[in-house]
């Protein structure tokens, strides 16, 4: 440990001022009104159904949704979605190259390149629609499936590879790209998100241009302690944070009635902020309600809560098989909602893309995967000395001295090798 | 030189560090407006502020979990736990990500958070305000654990914790926040003694006796005690954990040939099993006796009315000095 101070820590003053939407938000007028209308909504619900946990059950669930499953545009009165054509051509592609990094991923991991991978299939709209809907000052808090938000956040997806191979934890820098580390044990990120949304308070980063955090997690997430301090701090302080929970429908092996028995959504109004329930295959609903929610929390109107109502198309990781806990007509359902088809059938039928568009799309999801095979198979080993490496910030005696006996233990065998 | 009890002493250090960088936050429940249980954070909020001096919900995980966001942020959080057995609830953010942010980012993260505890038994407390964990987090890489024992330490080690770049647990000896010493409260940190380095408190040629917390002034009054019966008792304040200052302990042992560790935790598997191992290692063929501890029992912190025999006083301290003259 060192023995003087350091100077006064500046990293707070060093984030980047500047502050660019890749895509138009609603205006702070809209975001109000929108909140009015969700606090509202659940008010209702709840005057009309006195009878308790059951009866908020069966309270109507108001599902945002902007693209049906069929490829229709629809419009919802709370949530105005101003995309140009460019835009959802763009969300178009990155659906699908995501998808393809996953099963490039997926494949590696069956020819025994990558220790384990989650897979994020089905869940595409649900995590480009919100990703997109940051700015670059905003923090984006992951789990360990987020490989979509981190495509948005512009990581280089060789670094999630790194982490399923086991070459490192992670390893990259949060702040160059306002994206943190995967976080493995569940629902412990939700306060770390929520503790740099006080952060950006007390640097006075509020306001119309300010910054705001949107924490990943997912419905097994929401029976966690953490996920609910969060809450209760985010609520209680005013929090610039944004709780966006991919219902996948599955924890594992365990049902969305092992978690809850109201959905998920309503959880917000109990902790005094609102809860929005969002269709998670739709990436114009899922980008329209997470952009509100963000500038509400700019503007200082404190969290929400989007359940994203999406399906893990895939197994909860390479290690899992569903086919133990749930039906195969359940999938055959859900593929109907595909996040990816329905944009494509809305580009289609209005006639915004041509088959060269669609060509030109797939040529480049191909080549993303052969780059990923190429670079991930040329992945090399870390050194072994690695181990002893940012175990700490400054120089630490015990590690010292076992970094050292390690390394003279593995020359003495190079020695032997020489003799 | 100015005389301050324990809890006061910390209390100065704090404002030192908060006067210092803006970037400092003390969080925790209770340590605003009430200034904390033991009153260690004591007119700090009405001088710094809400925003800085933060009266947090009553939830342990959250508040090790916030201060970790708010280290990414570019902050600096102290954050108070009120009570050593109340540590349990944040213990994943403690250990699965407090100490392992920096590892994971390759370095890129540093988390220069500081959660203070205070530890130990003797106040007559019920069950849970009595406990002694440093164990667990000394297991732990990634953390630093340090323990101070008098107001003058105090005073300097809190300063170091929140200027250190890496996450510090502070153990704070609950019992002694009353005792008073004398505190030189100009000095300048770069004259004061290294965070990671034991001190040695009273020089001995017979027995070295390895104390922190608590139980510096039970050994400190041991040695005096054995000074009567002829012993010369070599009494050194281990003040860091972890890491563990081998070089002062170990030059201690080859001259004494005799060491005893001392400490309130149950012996097993405590900080004491790995000095014992360590100092057994590096001074074999010094030693005239093995390395034996003093400790708690291998039992769960007793009701209060017992735990005047569960924790090791002068006598057992001086037992275990007189069996190490046995072999």
């Amino acid at each position: 440990m060192h023995k003087c101070l350091r100077e006064p820590s500046q990293r707070g003053t060093e984030r980047p001022i500047g502050h660019v939407a890749a895509i138009p938000r609603p205006g702070p007028d809209k975001a109000l009104e929108w909140h009015v209308t969700a606090d509202v909504d659940g008010a209702a619900a709840a005057a009309s159904h006195p009878a308790g946990l059951d009866g908020l059950a069966r309270a109507p669930q108001e599902l945002v949704q902007l693209l049906t499953p069929e490829g229709q545009r629809v419009e919802h009165p709370g949530f105005p979605l101003d995309v140009s054509v460019d835009d959802i051509r763009g969300l178009y592609r990155d659906l699908v190259l995501v998808r393809r990094i996953d099963t490039e991923a997926v494949a590696l991991q069956r020819q025994g390149e990558l220790g384990i991978w989650a897979s994020l299939l089905g869940q595409e709209a649900a995590q480009i629609g919100s990703g997109r809907a940051l700015a670059p000052r905003d923090m984006a808090f992951p789990t360990y499936r987020e490989h979509g938000v981190a495509w948005c956040r512009g990581l280089d997806p060789m670094k999630l590879l790194e982490l399923f191979r086991g070459v490192s934890h992670g390893g990259w820098d949060p702040a160059e790209h306002n994206f943190h580390l995967y976080s493995i044990v569940i629902g412990s990120q939700a306060l770390h998100a929520t503790g740099y949304a006080m952060g950006i308070q007390r640097d006075g980063e509020t306001g119309e241009d300010g910054a705001a955090t949107i924490v990943y997690f997912g419905d097994g997430a929401t029976s966690q302690g953490d996920v609910n301090e969060s809450f209760i701090w985010a609520s209680v302080f005013n929090a610039p944070v944004v709780f966006f929970c991919q219902n996948n429908q599955w924890a594992i092996s365990e049902p969305l009635e092992k978690q809850s028995r109201i959905p998920l959504y309503q959880r917000a109004r109990g902790f005094g902020f609102p809860g929005v329930r969002v269709d998670g295959n739709d990436v114009l609903g899922c980008l329209a309600v997470t952009r509100a929610a963000l500038q509400a929390a700019r503007e200082g109107q404190g969290p929400t809560l989007i359940e994203a109502y999406t399906y893990r198309m895939g197994a909860h990781t390479t290690s899992d098989d569903p086919t133990r806990y749930r039906l195969a007509a359940e999938l055959e359902a859900w593929k109907l909602k595909d996040p990816i088809e329905r944009v494509k059938a809305y580009l289609v039928r209005s006639a915004l893309a041509d088959a060269s568009f669609f060509a030109d799309i797939e040529k480049q999801a191909a080549e993303l995967g052969t780059q990923i095979r190429t670079a991930c198979l040329s992945m090399p080993d870390p050194k072994p000395a690695q181990i002893f490496e940012n175990v700490y910030a400054e120089p630490h005696p015990l590690l010292d001295a076992e970094r050292e006996q390690f390394t003279a233990y593995l020359n003495s065998f190079a020695d032997e090798e020489g003799a | 030189m100015t005389t301050l009890n324990l809890a006061k002493a910390l209390n100065e250090g704090l404002r030192k560090s908060l006067e210092r960088d803006q970037k400092v936050l003390i969080m925790g429940e209770d340590v605003g407006k009430l200034g904390g249980v033991f009153r260690v954070t004591d007119g700090l909020q009405k001088d710094f502020g809400e925003s800085r001096v933060i009266d947090t919900p009553l939830a342990e995980s959250g508040i090790v979990g916030t201060a970790i966001g708010l280290a990414l942020r570019g902050y600096r959080p102290v954050c108070e736990i009120q009570f050593d057995g109340f540590v349990f609830p944040a213990f994943n953010q403690i250990v699965n990500q407090l100490a392992k942010m920096h590892l994971r980012s390759l370095g890129h993260v540093s988390l220069p958070v500081v959660i203070r505890i205070p530890f130990g038994g003797g106040i007559g407390a019920v069950e849970h305000h009595s406990e002694s964990p440093e164990a667990y987090f000394a297991h732990t890489a990634g953390l630093h654990v340090v323990a101070c024992a008098n107001p003058a330490d105090a005073f300097t080690m809190i300063q170091q914790a929140v200027a250190s770049p890496d996450p510090v647990i502070f153990f704070e000896p609950k019992r002694r926040y009353w005792d008073r010493g004398e505190v030189d409260v100009s000095l300048d940190l770069c004259d004061a003694h290294p965070l990671d380095r034991a001190k040695i408190l009273t020089e001995g040629a017979d027995v070295t006796l390895l104390a922190y917390g608590p139980m510096v002034k039970t050994s400190l009054e041991a040695a005096a005690a054995a000074q009567d019966d002829g012993r010369s008792v070599e009494v050194i304040d281990l003040r860091s954990l972890s890491p563990f200052d081998v070089e002062t302990v170990c030059a201690s042992v080859e001259r004494t040939g005799r060491c005893v560790v001392v400490h309130e935790a149950p012996v097993f598997a405590g900080l004491g099993a790995e000095v014992a191992a360590r100092v057994t290692e590096m001074c074999f063929y010094h030693l005239e006796a093995p390395v034996l501890r003093v400790g708690g029992f291998s039992t769960p912190y007793p009701p209060s009315r017992l735990e005047d025999h569960y924790l090791p006083d002068l006598d057992r301290v001086l037992d275990t000095v007189d069996r190490t003259f046995g072999y």
